[in-house]
């Protein structure tokens, strides 16, 4: 379980986050929404300590992560794999060392062992046979699986997910939900997925959480969020120009 | 009054952002010693670097050495020949080339073809989240990106200096014997009477240091690289311009020191 409690987070005079509370649940997909620059990304890269909160605490499984040193917190960080916006594999690195990577730093498995795992995961994330391709020459769509196949490659108990299905097309992006809903439940992991994709949130998530000037304003399940009065969720689900979210 | 005050505290400013960026170079490199000790050595990874950094130097560096060697025969040649004191071209350039020309032309043309292209690599992977992607892995980057960088660069810059060192003095023989008919034995004679093998090492280890300089703060500028493409640019140019200046400013304090 994942706890965020109190977190206050600026940068220069910009507030990100204003003493925002979420609990993630494990085993279960939560999704947490909110408009383009709004903190989403902050918020996910404070679960895993790639940023630290100026105040508030962020509790993995009972431990404070905001108080460790980088040993520690590098214990901690086995227990997630992380899929980036744009993948962000390697791209000195063909797909075969990218995926081997986690496992080449902290396992003693044989080669031979390592390339069996690179292959299995390449599989379940649809992707066989592009072990010797270097990132350049992959879509976006097959970046990102490929940066799932890293994520998944050491099984990892929770998996951030930075915006899965940004810029891709439909086909792929129905591709990219089915792919976390099958992981989630192959892999019996919790997932954290930060996205603004309406369609896609209601697909993947068993909670959703919605991210408005750095607290959480609305929590809930798929069919409670639909129903729900808030103002801020109401335009945001709609899509509308008029309501208390502002474009700028 | 108002501008005076305004231009004091614009310095002021300066200074203190130029002190503030110093202390972090200084603790990055603190932080590449404790990872370079750290086991395990990343040995893979500091032989890629090395083929970087010193195997495809070495076309620029003869080009750049010779022609320095070339061109200094050429210019002391006219000034020995005043006083009748050609024979002592070949010292001229075997001196200049070991304790001044060799280290830091070399320093400068591994900086522009090295130093940049490690603040374009480690600012495209902070842009690229590349670098976040590996502190998610629990993997260390300063280990496995800037340590290998550092090592690298000094031990090749010494091994490319003497590249350089050897092919200016090619380059002053063939000037100064071959063109300009000065007498073989006394160009070779000075060379071995006036040059020392302290002046070698000197040089070297010059080389050594601005090795350091331009991989350590190649990495800096890349690894704190923000703001997309543009800050990728910018990262790349300022590695380039600080690192050339760093390395003649402590050229000028190296040679007081060592002669």
């Amino acid at each position: 379980m994942i706890e965020l409690i109190d977190i206050h987070k600026s940068f220069g005079s910009q507030k990100v986050l204003d003493g925002l509370n979420l609990t993630i649940e494990d085993g279960r997909t939560t999704v947490i929404i909110g408009k383009s620059g709004g903190g989403k990304s902050v918020l996910l890269k404070h679960m895993i300590g790639l940023l630290r909160p100026d105040s508030g605490r962020v509790i993995v499984d009972g431990v404070d992560i905001t108080r460790l040193g980088d040993k520690e917190l590098n214990e901690v960080r086995k227990k997630f794999g992380m899929l980036f916006q744009e993948a962000a594999l390697f791209d000195s690195m063909n797909v075969e060392e990218n995926v081997a990577f986690p496992l080449r730093e902290h396992t003693k498995k044989k080669d031979s062992e390592i390339r069996e795992i690179v292959r299995e995961r390449l599989s379940a994330v649809g992707l066989p046979g592009v072990e010797k391709k270097m990132p350049s020459e992959l879509s976006g769509g097959m970046r990102k699986r490929v940066g799932l196949a890293r994520a998944l490659a050491m099984q990892p108990r929770i998996i951030l997910f930075d915006e899965p299905t940004t810029g891709l097309d439909p086909v792929m992006t129905e591709a990219i939900n089915e792919l976390i809903i099958r992981t989630q439940k192959n892999f019996d992991v919790t997932c954290v997925v930060i996205s603004h994709d309406v369609g896609s949130i209601f697909k993947i998530g068993h909670t959703i959480a919605m991210l408005y000037e750095g607290k959480i304003v609305e929590y809930g399940a798929p069919e409670e969020i639909r129903k729900s009065e808030n103002p801020v969720m109401h335009q945001f689900l709609a899509g509308s120009l008029e309501g208390p979210i502002s474009i700028m | 009054m108002n501008r005076i005050s305004i231009a004091l505290d614009n310095f002021g400013r300066a200074v203190l952002s130029n002190v503030e960026e110093m202390g972090k170079i200084l603790l990055l490199f603190v932080s590449t010693l404790v990872w370079m000790v750290r086991p395990p050595l990343k040995v893979r990874l500091i032989f890629k670097q090395m083929e970087f950094v010193g195997v495809k130097s070495i076309y620029v560096v003869v080009l750049t050495g010779t022609f320095t060697g070339m061109v200094l025969a050429l210019q002391s040649y006219y000034g020995f020949r005043m006083f009748s004191a050609e024979s002592l071209v070949g010292s001229t350039v075997a001196l200049s080339m070991t304790r001044e020309l060799g280290p830091v032309l070399t320093a400068l043309m591994v900086t522009a073809r090295a130093g940049s292209a490690m603040a374009a690599e480690l600012g495209t992977m902070r842009v690229t989240e590349q670098i976040d992607a590996l502190y998610v892995m629990a993997a260390n980057p300063v280990k496995h990106l800037i340590v290998p960088r550092i090592v690298a660069s000094v031990f090749m810059l010494p091994i490319l200096t003497i590249v350089s060192d050897f092919m200016g003095i090619m380059g002053g023989y063939f000037v100064g014997v071959t063109i300009l008919n000065i007498n073989e034995g006394s160009f070779v004679r000075n060379i071995t009477r006036y040059v020392d093998l302290d002046d070698l090492y000197n040089g070297l280890i010059k080389a050594a240091v601005f090795g350091l300089i331009l991989s350590l703060v190649g990495c800096y500028k890349g690894f704190n690289t923000s703001g997309g493409a543009e800050g990728v640019g910018r990262a790349t140019t300022e590695a380039v311009v600080l690192s050339s200046i760093t390395i003649l400013i402590s050229d000028y304090f190296l040679t007081a020191i060592m002669f």
